[in-house]
C-alpha cells in the first residue's frame, strides 16, 4: 500500500485537489478551430478543383460561418487569459518550440485570411448587397475573386496547420499522459473535418453535394475510430502513466461519457443514419449532422477535463 | 553554474517552516504556496516507512514549462534558475498544464508565479529563505558544477534521487534517501 499526503496543505487554486486550470475556453476553442479548420480545407479545395457550382454549400455558405467560429474562439482563449492586458506579448516574439506560439501566429494570419474568403462569397449568395457602395471594399473583393486559386493553396496548407494544432496544443504537453501521444493531433484534425463535412450535410440542399459530404463524413468517422482504437491501444502498451490514462476510458472516471456519448452517440449513430440514407431511407439532414457535432464539442470537453486529472506518478 | 538543492528525507520532520518561510520571504498571496511538504507512507502496519519531502519548483534542466510559454516569460536565468517575467506572462497557463511537479499556480495578479530560488537572496550570498529556516538543517543549496561545494559532496556520497526522472526534466532537486 502506498499513500501519499501533502501535509503543508497547498491548496493552490486550479491546482489543487486536481489540476483544472484549463476550462471551458480552451474546450470550445479547440472545436471551433477544428471545425472551422475543416469548412476552410473544404471551400478551398473544391475552389482549386473548379467545383464550386457543384458543391455550393461547401465552397461558398460554410466558410461564410468561419469568421464567426474563429471570432467567438479568439474571444474564448482571450476570457481564458489571467493577464489579459498583456496578451499583445504573444506577437512580439516567436517561440519555434511552444505550440501556443504557433497557434497564435497562425490565427493571426488565418483569421484575416478567413474574412476575406468568406466574404468574396457574400455577394454569390446575397447578390443584392453591395458592401454599402464602398468603392475599396468592391475593389478588394474583384480581386480576391480573381485571385481565389492563388489564395487558396495557402489557406488549404493554413486550414491543416490550424485543424492538427487543436491536437498537438495538448499532446506536447508531457507532463498529462492522457494528452501526450503524436495521434492526438491527426485526431483531432480528423474530427475537425468530420464536423465539417457534417455541417455542410446539413446546410446543403443539393441533393449530389448531401451525397458526396456525407460519404466524405463515413471516410472520416471511420479514420476517427481507427484513431481512437490506436489511442487506447497505444496506451495500453506504454508506461504505468499511460495505462491510467487509458483506465479514465475503461472503467474510470470518464467510461461513460466516452463511450455513449462520443463513440456511440457521435460516431457509431451518426454513421449508420448516414449509411441509411444512403440506402435510400429518409433520415432527417440534420439529425446525423447535429449528433456529429455534438459529439466533436462533447470530445473536446472531456479531453480537457480528463487529460488534466493525468499525471506522473513519483 | 547550476543551482541545485538537495533535501535529506531522513532529517526531515515535516515541520513546514520552509512553507511559511517562503511565503513570509516572497510575499505569496494568502491561500498559495510555492513549496510545501509531502508525506508518503508506504507498506502495511505494522511494517510501515514513511517520506518527508519538502518539494518546491525543480529548476529543471529541460524545463517543459520554458518550452510551452509561447511568449517567453519563463526563461532560465543565471545558473539555470527558472524564472517568470511577469510583464512578458499572458497568464495562459501553458507552463502550469506542462509542469509534471504541479510547482506553478497564476498569482491573483495574473501571471504564473512558483518558486524562484530566493535569487535575490542567491545573489546577495544568501541560502534561499526555506533552506535558511529550516531546524534540522535537512536542506542544502549550492552548485552543482563546483566539485568541492557541499552539495556536490552531499550527492555524491549519499544515496538520492529526483522526482519523475522518466518525465525527462532533469530536476535540480535532489532528495537524500
Amino acid at each position: 500500500m502506498k499513500e501519499e499526503l501533502i501535509i503543508s496543505g497547498r491548496m493552490n487554486p486550479h491546482v489543487d485537489p486536481i489540476l483544472n486550470t484549463w476550462g471551458w475556453e480552451i474546450a470550445f476553442y479547440l472545436f471551433v478551430g477544428g471545425i472551422s479548420a475543416g469548412l476552410l480545407f473544404f471551400s478551398a479545395l473544391y475552389v482549386i478543383r473548379k467545383k464550386e457550382d457543384i458543391y455550393p454549400a461547401a465552397v461558398k455558405l460554410a466558410p461564410l460561418f468561419v469568421p464567426i467560429f474563429l471570432v467567438l474562439g479568439l474571444g474564448a482563449l482571450f476570457l481564458d487569459l489571467h493577464h489579459k492586458l498583456y496578451f499583445w506579448r504573444l506577437y512580439t516574439t516567436v517561440r519555434l518550440e511552444s505550440p501556443m506560439s504557433w497557434g497564435a501566429w497562425t490565427l493571426m494570419i488565418i483569421t484575416p485570411l478567413s474574412i476575406v474568403w468568406a466574404a468574396s462569397f457574400v455577394k454569390e449568395i446575397w447578390p443584392k448587397f453591395n458592401w454599402w457602395n464602398i468603392k475599396l471594399l468592391n475593389d478588394i473583393e474583384k480581386i480576391v475573386i480573381k485571385n481565389r486559386v492563388s489564395i487558396a493553396w495557402p489557406l488549404i496548407v493554413l486550414a491543416v496547420v490550424l485543424g492538427i494544432y487543436t491536437g498537438i496544443l495538448l499532446s506536447a504537453f508531457n507532463a498529462r499522459p492522457l494528452w501526450n501521444t503524436s495521434i492526438l493531433g491527426p485526431l483531432f484534425l480528423t474530427s475537425g473535418l468530420s464536423t465539417a463535412a457534417a455541417l455542410i450535410v446539413w446546410l446543403s440542399k443539393s441533393k449530389i453535394e448531401r451525397e458526396i459530404f456525407t460519404k466524405i463524413d463515413l471516410l472520416l468517422i471511420g479514420i476517427e475510430l481507427f484513431l481512437i482504437t490506436h489511442l487506447i491501444m497505444g496506451f495500453l502498451a506504454g508506461g504505468q502513466v499511460q495505462v491510467e490514462s487509458a483506465q479514465i476510458f475503461l472503467g474510470g472516471a470518464f467510461t461513460t461519457y466516452f463511450w455513449v456519448f462520443i463513440v456511440m452517440l457521435g460516431l457509431i449513430v451518426p454513421a449508420v443514419l448516414e449509411v441509411m440514407e444512403l440506402y435510400g431511407f429518409h433520415i432527417p439532414a440534420f439529425a446525423p449532422s447535429m449528433l456529429v457535432i455534438a459529439g466533436g464539442i462533447i470530445f473536446r470537453f472531456l479531453m480537457i477535463e480528463a487529460g488534466q486529472i493525468t499525471r506522473y506518478l513519483y | 553554474m547550476r543551482y541545485a538543492m538537495a533535501i535529506d528525507t531522513n532529517l526531515c520532520v515535516g515541520c513546514s517552516d520552509c512553507v511559511v518561510a517562503c511565503q513570509v520571504e516572497n510575499n505569496v498571496p494568502v491561500g498559495y504556496a510555492r513549496d510545501w511538504v509531502v508525506e508518503v507512507t508506504e507498506g502495511t502496519y505494522p511494517n510501515l516507512a514513511i517520506e518527508l519531502r519538502s518539494e518546491r519548483c525543480n529548476h529543471c534542466d529541460n524545463s517543459p514549462c520554458v518550452r510551452a510559454c509561447p511568449t517567453g516569460a519563463s526563461h532560465y536565468a543565471e545558473g539555470g534558475i527558472v524564472l517568470v517575467t511577469p510583464e512578458e506572462c499572458i497568464g495562459c497557463a501553458a507552463c502550469i498544464e506542462s509542469c509534471p511537479y504541479d510547482a506553478r499556480f497564476t498569482h491573483p495578479d495574473g501571471y504564473a508565479d512558483k518558486c524562484t530560488f530566493c535569487i535575490h537572496r542567491v545573489q546577495n550570498g544568501q541560502d534561499p529563505a526555506c533552506v535558511s529556516v529550516c531546524p534540522t538543517t535537512c536542506m542544502t543549496f549550492g552548485d552543482m558544477d563546483d566539485p568541492n561545494s557541499d552539495i556536490s559532496k552531499l550527492v555524491k556520497s549519499r544515496k538520492s534521487k529526483v522526482l519523475a526522472p522518466e518525465a525527462g526534466t532533469n530536476p535540480n532537486i535532489y532528495y537524500l534517501t
